[in-house]
C-alpha cells in the first residue's frame, strides 16, 4: 500500500520482466488464433470481465457494499452504445465519444443507485441492488411500445463496429503480410483500457479515496468518527464502480454488434461477483486472476464436455451452459466454506509480512 | 375498462390479490423464520418452492400415466405427499451442508452461498425437467361463483382457506408447542436458547424444514393455480415472497402473513390499473402515430401495462426498506454504537 | 462564556424508548485541561459521548464548541470541527495495519480526491507521503511504531488503545474524548497512559476521559463531571468531587465502590 518508492529507480531486473510480459501480451493474440479465431474472442471476453470485475471490486470489495445489480450499469453503458452508434435512431456517433458518454451516464446510474442504499446494511443493501438490477433489465426489455426506445426483446443490432476514420475494428486486413482480424483488432484496444482500468484501480486502492472505502468497509461508525463523510464516499464508490461497468458495456455493444436485455440479468451479476469472491474480494491481482479463471474455464469445459459426452454417451446430456452455471453455483459454495478470502493470499495479509518499509527516523 | 363497472372489477383485482397473496404468505413464512433464527436470507428458499411443484407434477404425471382410476383430489395429494417430504429433506441438506458451517462468518458468506444453493438447485431442476415450461395437467376444472358482478372459483377459495389453515397450524405450533418455544427462544437470543439445554441445531433445522413444507404446498397452489410450471418460477416469486416478508416485518410470522397478502394485492391492483393510470391518450398533445395509436385501440395506450407488474414488487421493496425497514410489523430497531 | 472554555454543554437530554439516557446535562469544558466524566455503570457516560459526537441527536439541549454552536452535527462533521474519540469497545479497522488505520485518521485533514488519486500529481503525492510521514511520526508518539505494519486485529490489547488514541490525534483534535482508555490495563500500562495524556495535554489538546479507574482519574483531571442515572450530580475539581455526600452515595450506595484499584 504504501505506493511512492520516493525517487528511487527500478532495478533492471523489473525493466526486464515488464518487457518479457509486454511481449507475451502482444503475441498473445496469433498464439491464441492459432486454436481458431474464436478463442481470440473468448480472450476478449476475459478482458471484459476484468474490467467488471475491477468495478465491481471497488464497491464490494473496497467499500464492502454488496451490489447483486451491478450488471445494470453494463447494461447502461452496452444500451448506449447500442443507441447512439446503430441504424435504430439512425445516430452513428464514434465510439471515442460515446464510451464516455456510456461511462458518464453509468456514474448518474452508480448514483441514483447508491443513494436509496445508503442507510442499508448488508443483506438488505443486497437485495435492493438486485431489485434495480431487475427493474432495469424488465425496462429494457418492455420499453418498446407505446415509443420504442429499447427495441424490447428483440434488442438492437446491426450496431457499429469501433472505427476510426476508414479504419473498422471489424474488418480482416493485413499489413505488409501479416494478416490480422477483426476480434484481434479489438484485442489491442481492451489490451490497452484494460491496462488503464487496472492501473487506475491500483491507484484508487492506494490513495486518500481507497483508504476511506476500506474504512467504510471495516468500520462504518468509527469512519464517519474519523471524519469521513460515508455518504459521498458511498456514492463516490458506486459511481467509480458503475463507470467501470459502463466503459465495459460499450465495448460489449460493438464487439458483438448486437445486444438484447437477455445478457444483463441476475445470473451475469452473480456472475462478476464470483469473479471478485473467487479472487479474494478487494485484491485487485486475485479479482484479475477470478475473472480470467471464470471467463475461460467454462470455454475450455465448454470445448471438452461435449465431445467427452458424445465420446461416452453418444450424446450431450449435459450442455454447456448448464454445466457452467451448475459449477458457479458449486464454486460459490465451496470458496465460501474452504476458501473464503479468494484463491490468491490478500495483499493485506502480504503487507503484514513484509519488513516495515518506512525507516525510523 | 373506461368507467364502467368500477366496482367488480375492482372486487375481482381484490379477489385475484388474495389468492395469490396468501400464496405470498406462505412463502413468506419460511424467509422470516430462518430470518428470524439466524439472521439469514434463504435465498434458496424460492427454488424450494419450484422443487415442490416439480416433484408434484411428475407425481401427478405418472399417476395419469399409469392410468390410474382416482379421484382428481387423491392424486393431487399423492402429489403432495411425495413433494412435501422431498422439500423438507432438500432444505435439511441445505442447511447442514450450506449455511450451518458459517453460522459464525461474517454475514457476507452464508448469503454467498445461499445464492450458489439457488443456482445449484435451479440447475438441477433444469436438468431433471428440461427447460420447457411445463403444463398442469387439467384434472379438475374450477367452477367460478359470481359475487357482486366478479368472479371466484373454487380453486382460489380452497388456496386461501388452506393457506389460512396452514398459517394457523404454524401459529399454534409456534405459540403453543416446546418446539415453538424453543424457536422463539432462539430467535430472541441463540446463545442463551443454548444455555438452557435448547438444541440450536435442531431448532434452526426446523425452521427450515417446517418452511420448506409450506414451500412445498405454495408451490403447488401456484402451479394449480396457473397451470405451468418452470425450473425458473422460484426465482421471482421467491423474490416476491421476500419483499412481503420485509413488508410485514422481517423475523415476524404475523407480518409475514400479512405483507404476503398486501403484496398480492397491491400487484393485482397494481397491474389491474396500471394501464388506465398511465393512459397517454388523455393528453392534449399526441404525435401523429400516437393518435393513430389511441384511435385504433379504443383510446387505451399506455406508458406502461400489466407487462410491467413484476416491476411492483420491486419498488415495494426498495421503498419498505428506504423508508421503514422495520416493516409494517416490524419493531424500529435503534442503533446502539 | 469566557474565552477559557472549550465546550459548554446545556442541558443536554437523551431518551432511548423508555429509558431515560440523559437528562438535562450541563457541564462546560475549559481549554487546554483534562477534564474527567465518571459515575457508576449505567450513568449516561457513553450516551453523552455519543450526543456529542453526533452519533445520536440530543431530544433536548446544546452544544457550543470553540464559541460555535454543534447544531445537530453528524459524526464526521464533529470530527471536523475538531471534537475526536475513542470508543469504549475498540473500534479500530481490525484487517488494515496500524499505520493504515492512523493514516485514515488524516483523512478529515487532507483533500485528495477522485482525480487526485488517478492522477497523482505533484500535489497529491506530496500529500500521501505527509500523510504517512505524520501517522508514523504518531505511532511513535503513542509507542506502537514497531507494529507499525501489523493488521491491527492482530496488535496486543495495550497497542490496540493506543493506536486508537493515535488515530484520534491524526484528526488534529482541539478536543480529544477517551471512553475508557485504561479498561484493562493493568497497573504498568496505566501509568504509561497517564504520561501519554499528559503529554497529549502539554502539546495543545484538550482532553475528556471517561475512566472507571479513579486512581488514574483523580492523578490526571483538573476536573470531572459526575454523571448518575443520567443526571449530574456534581461538577467541580477532584478534591471537591471526592467528597461531595452525593458522590460518595452514588457510588457506595450503588455496585461500584470507590476503592482504588490495586491500592
Amino acid at each position: 500500500m504504501t505506493a511512492h518508492r520516493g525517487g528511487k529507480s527500478i532495478p533492471p531486473k523489473v525493466w526486464a520482466g515488464v518487457a518479457m510480459v509486454a511481449i507475451a501480451l502482444a503475441l498473445l493474440p496469433f498464439v491464441a488464433a492459432l486454436a481458431g479465431q474464436a478463442w481470440v474472442r473468448i480472450l476478449n471476453f476475459a478482458m471484459i470481465y476484468i474490467m467488471l470485475a475491477l468495478g465491481l471490486n471497488i464497491v464490494v470489495g473496497f467499500a464492502g457494499l454488496l451490489d447483486l445489480g451491478y450488471i445494470a450499469f453494463y447494461a447502461v453503458g452496452a444500451y448506449m452504445y447500442a443507441l447512439l452508434a446503430s441504424p435504430h435512431f439512425g445516430v452513428h456517433l464514434p465510439f471515442w465519444v460515446i464510451l464516455p458518454l456510456g461511462a458518464g451516464l453509468a456514474c448518474i446510474f452508480g448514483v441514483l443507485l447508491g443513494t436509496p442504499t445508503l442507510k442499508l446494511r448488508g443483506d438488505y443493501l443486497a437485495i435492493v441492488t438486485l431489485g434495480f438490477g431487475e427493474i432495469i433489465r424488465i425496462f429494457l426489455n418492455n420499453l418498446n411500445a407505446p415509443v420504442n426506445v429499447t427495441n424490447g426483446p428483440q434488442g438492437i443490432n446491426l450496431i457499429d463496429p469501433f472505427r476510426i476514420g476508414s479504419f473498422s475494428f471489424a474488418k480482416a486486413e493485413s499489413f505488409g503480410g501479416i494478416s490480422i482480424s477483426g476480434p484481434q483488432k479489438y484485442y489491442y484496444v481492451l489490451l490497452l483500457l484494460t491496462i488503464a482500468v487496472i492501473v487506475i484501480n491500483l491507484r484508487l486502492q492506494n490513495s486518500r479515496l481507497g483508504r476511506a472505502w476500506e474504512a467504510i468497509r471495516e468500520d462504518e461508525v468509527a469512519a464517519k468518527a474519523m471524519g469521513i463523510n460515508t455518504r459521498n464516499v458511498k456514492l463516490l464508490a458506486f459511481a467509480m464502480g458503475a463507470s467501470f461497468g459502463g466503459i465495459a458495456g460499450g465495448i460489449f455493444s460493438a464487439t458483438q454488434e448486437f445486444v438484447s436485455p437477455e445478457s444483463f440479468g441476475l445470473f451475469e451479476s452473480i456472475i462478476v461477483l464470483a469473479m471478485v469472491v473467487l479472487g479474494g474480494m478487494g485484491n485487485i491481482p486475485g479479482v484479475i486472476l477470478g475473472a480470467i479463471l471464470l471467463t475461460l474455464l467454462p470455454e475450455v469445459l465448454r470445448s471438452t464436455m461435449e465431445p467427452l459426452q458424445n465420446l461416452l454417451f453418444g450424446r450431450v446430456l449435459l450442455d454447456a451452459e448448464t454445466v457452467r452455471l451448475l459449477v458457479f453455483g458449486i464454486a460459490l459454495v465451496a470458496i465460501m466454506l474452504y476458501r473464503p478470502a479468494g484463491l490468491w493470499p490478500s495483499a493485506v495479509r502480504k503487507r503484514e509480512l513484509e519488513a516495515p518499509k518506512v525507516a525510523a527516523s | 375498462m373506461q368507467g364502467e363497472n368500477r366496482v367488480d372489477i375492482l372486487l375481482q383485482q381484490l379477489i385475484n390479490g388474495l389468492t395469490l397473496g396468501s400464496v405470498y404468505a406462505l412463502v413468506a413464512l419460511g424467509y422470516t423464520m430462518v430470518y428470524g433464527i439466524i439472521g439469514l436470507i434463504n435465498f434458496a428458499h424460492g427454488e424450494v418452492v419450484m422443487i415442490g411443484a416439480m416433484v408434484a407434477l411428475s407425481v401427478v404425471t405418472a399417476l395419469l400415466g399409469a392410468h390410474v382410476s382416482l379421484p382428481a383430489a387423491v392424486i393431487i395429494l399423492a402429489g403432495l405427499f411425495v413433494a412435501i417430504p422431498t422439500c423438507m429433506v432438500i432444505a435439511y441438506a441445505m442447511e447442514k451442508i450450506a449455511y450451518r458451517p458459517l453460522r459464525k462468518a461474517p454475514r457476507l458468506a452464508p448469503l454467498i452461498t445461499a445464492i450458489g444453493m439457488s443456482i445449484i438447485l435451479q440447475n438441477m431442476a433444469l436438468i431433471v425437467w428440461g427447460r420447457n415450461y411445463l403444463t398442469f395437467p387439467t384434472i379438475i376444472q374450477p367452477t367460478p361463483y359470481n359475487i357482486l358482478g366478479a368472479s371466484i372459483t373454487d380453486l382460489q377459495v380452497l388456496i386461501i382457506v388452506l393457506a389460512g389453515l396452514l398459517m394457523g397450524g404454524l401459529v399454534f405450533v409456534v405459540q403453543r408447542t416446546r418446539l415453538g418455544m424453543a424457536m422463539r427462544a432462539t430467535a430472541q437470543n441463540p446463545q442463551v436458547a443454548g444455555l438452557m439445554g435448547i438444541d440450536i441445531n435442531v431448532v434452526i433445522s426446523a425452521a427450515f424444514v417446517i418452511g420448506a413444507a409450506l414451500a412445498a404446498v405454495a408451490g403447488l397452489m401456484v402451479m394449480t393455480y396457473y397451470g405451468i410450471a418452470h425450473y425458473y418460477m422460484g426465482f421471482l416469486l421467491g423474490l416476491k415472497a421476500f419483499t412481503a416478508a420485509v413488508l410485514g416485518g422481517i423475523g415476524n410470522l404475523a407480518g409475514a402473513m400479512l405483507g404476503g397478502i398486501l403484496l398480492g394485492i397491491i400487484e393485482a391492483l397494481g397491474a389491474g390499473y396500471i394501464g388506465d393510470v398511465t393512459n397517454i391518450c388523455g393528453f392534449p398533445f399526441l404525435s401523429d402515430t400516437l393518435q393513430q395509436q389511441c384511435a385504433g385501440s379504443d383510446g387505451q395506450v399506455s406508458m406502461f401495462g400489466s407487462n410491467y407488474q413484476d416491476v411492483f414488487a420491486f419498488f415495494v421493496l426498495i421503498l419498505v426498506l428506504i423508508f421503514r425497514p422495520s416493516g409494517l410489523l416490524g419493531e424500529r430497531v435503534s442503533e446502539r454504537a | 462564556m469566557s474565552q477559557l472554555s472549550l465546550l459548554v454543554a446545556k442541558d443536554i437530554s437523551k431518551r432511548f424508548g423508555g429509558v431515560q439516557a440523559l437528562t438535562d446535562v450541563s457541564f462546560t469544558i475549559n481549554h487546554g485541561e483534562i477534564y474527567g466524566l465518571i459515575g457508576p455503570n449505567g450513568a449516561g457516560k457513553t450516551s453523552l459521548f455519543n450526543v456529542l459526537t453526533g452519533i445520536y441527536e440530543p431530544d433536548g439541549g446544546s452544544f457550543i464548541f470553540d464559541g460555535e454552536p454543534l447544531e445537530r452535527a453528524k459524526p464526521n462533521e464533529v470530527a471536523e470541527r475538531g471534537i475526536a474519540r475513542t470508543f469504549q469497545n475498540i473500534r479500530l479497522f481490525q484487517n488494515l495495519s496500524a499505520l493504515e488505520n492512523v493514516m485514515i485518521g488524516r483523512h478529515v485533514r487532507t483533500k485528495a480526491g477522485v482525480f487526485g488519486a488517478i492522477l497523482r500529481d505533484k500535489r497529491t503525492l506530496a500529500e500521501e507521503a505527509a500523510i504517512e510521514k505524520r501517522s508514523y511520526e504518531l505511532l511513535e508518539y503513542v509507542g506502537v511504531s514497531k507494529r507499525a505494519n501489523d493488521l491491527a486485529k492482530h496488535l496486543a490489547y495495550g497497542d490496540q488503545r493506543r493506536l486508537e488514541i493515535a488515530r484520534a490525534l491524526a484528526t488534529e483534535p482541539k478536543l480529544l474524548a477517551l471512553d475508557e482508555p485504561a479498561a484493562g490495563m493493568n497497573a504498568t500500562e496505566t501509568q504509561a497512559l497517564k504520561r501519554l495524556l499528559e503529554d497529549i495535554r502539554r502539546d495543545g489538546t484538550t482532553i475528556l476521559l471517561i475512566e472507571h479507574d479513579m486512581k488514574l482519574v483523580m492523578s490526571v483531571c483538573a476536573r470531572v463531571l459526575v454523571l448518575d442515572y443520567g443526571k449530574k450530580i456534581a461538577e467541580g475539581t477532584c478534591a471537591v468531587v471526592q467528597n461531595d455526600p452525593k458522590v460518595i452515595a452514588a457510588y457506595l450506595g450503588g455496585e461500584v465502590t470507590l476503592d482504588l484499584k490495586g491500592a
